[in-house]
């Protein structure tokens, strides 16, 4: 089957903005859109940047906007999408080239939030136990692959780039309410800070973005209640 | 040389309702702010002289003006509404899980104040 491609190109040795192009590709119904922009980057036009590593949804490199959403290219089936296929760059991120962001604001305030277990007490002897309803706590936020589709997704961080953004947060989330993570006081402070949790304006475009599924909105409502409540 | 991508409402879609529920709430918000400026602004010609403000006021009575007055109560009942939404989504466990379904109450709540509201205030118009 033939799809339209509608890409948004953009090279910074030539280009003063970013343009679409359009392309043909071969696809069969079943392919996944990455392997159409592999067939046009491939048997097309070589030139063409993108980022992919697994194509199996898991390492959370080829997020990018298909039809004005986010989605990750490999998740996506051709069919699905219909004719043409409007492809473009995450939003909010400064382009680096064609579909490829700059990351590292978005990866330097995930490391903000002190994504790793903070534990002050000293180590047992084997494992640190748990319960598994205290599992169960934070089990929607370990799904995170950080491919940023939930923030890009967010019009709050449209308009303010130093709000932390939801993947963050998710992944604060992550450990405040593990049972044996003593840094929920430490991450609570920052959140509460004037571009953390509060610059969430319940608009769900994230928990819709989210290609893993993680009810994001709901785990951002979760901190806001652990500040408002101080319950964890 | 690099070239800044920035959000705007028109260069994405979502297919949930809350982010055009958040709009209408942007939109109403900035809206009833903005009459309530231009309301404190009359009010205040009260300091000016009595003439003056009733002149003003008059204004308000004006026909042309009770359009103006409906869309005021539309927007003030629609940020109403969705803000006991967002406050529930806030304050409740489970509330963002149906935030659709809640959205779709404000619709029809609104409905419910807001129709005969906007009946009682624009049958003088045509009724004498
Ligand atoms: S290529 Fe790894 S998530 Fe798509």
């Amino acid at each position: 089957m033939q799809v339209t491609l509608r890409i948004q190109r953009f090279d910074p040795e030539r280009d003063e903005k970013p343009h679409f192009e359009e392309y043909q590709a071969d696809v069969e119904p079943t392919d996944r859109l990455l392997d159409a922009l592999n067939y046009v980057k491939w048997y097309v036009d070589g030139s063409l940047a993108y980022r992919r590593s697994c194509a199996h949804g898991i390492c959370g490199s080829d997020a990018m906007r298909v039809n004005g959403r986010n989605r990750l290219a490999c998740k996506v089936l051709v069919r699905d999408l219909g004719n043409p296929i409007t492809v473009a760059p995450m939003l909010s991120f400064q382009l680096i080239k064609d579909l490829v962001v700059d990351m590292e604001p978005f990866f330097a305030k995930y490391r903000a939030l002190k994504p790793y277990l903070i534990a002050d007490d000293p180590p047992p002897e084997k494992e640190r136990l748990q319960s598994p309803v205290d599992r169960e706590r934070y089990e929607d936020t370990t799904k995170c692959i950080l491919c940023a589709c939930c923030t890009t997704s967010c019009p709050p961080f449209w308009a303010n780039g130093d709000f932390y953004g939801p993947a963050a947060i998710v992944n604060a989330h992550r450990f405040i309410f593990d049972s044996r993570d003593h840094g929920a006081d430490e991450r609570l402070a920052t959140l509460n800070e004037r571009n953390g949790i509060w610059r969430c304006r319940t608009v769900f475009n994230c928990t819709e973005a989210c290609p893993r599924g993680i009810k994001v909105t709901e785990a951002m409502e979760d901190v806001k209640r652990a500040l408002m409540l101080r319950n964890i | 040389m690099q070239a800044q991508v920035s959000g705007v409402l028109g260069r994405y879609t979502a297919n949930k309702l809350g982010m055009y529920a958040w709009a209408l709430h942007r939109l109403t918000g900035i809206g009833v702010i903005a009459f309530l400026l231009v309301h404190i602004i009359d009010t205040a010609f009260v300091m000016v002289g009595p003439e003056l403000y009733n002149e003003a006021m008059a204004l308000y009575k004006q026909p042309f003006f009770r359009p103006f007055e409906v869309a005021l109560a539309a927007a003030v009942i629609y940020h109403a509404l969705n803000g006991i939404r967002v406050t529930l989504i806030d304050f409740w466990e489970g509330a963002a899980r149906i935030q659709e379904r809640l959205f779709y109450g404000v619709l029809v709540l609104f409905a419910l104040l807001f129709l005969p509201s906007a009946f009682i205030m624009l049958r003088p118009l045509f009724v004498r």
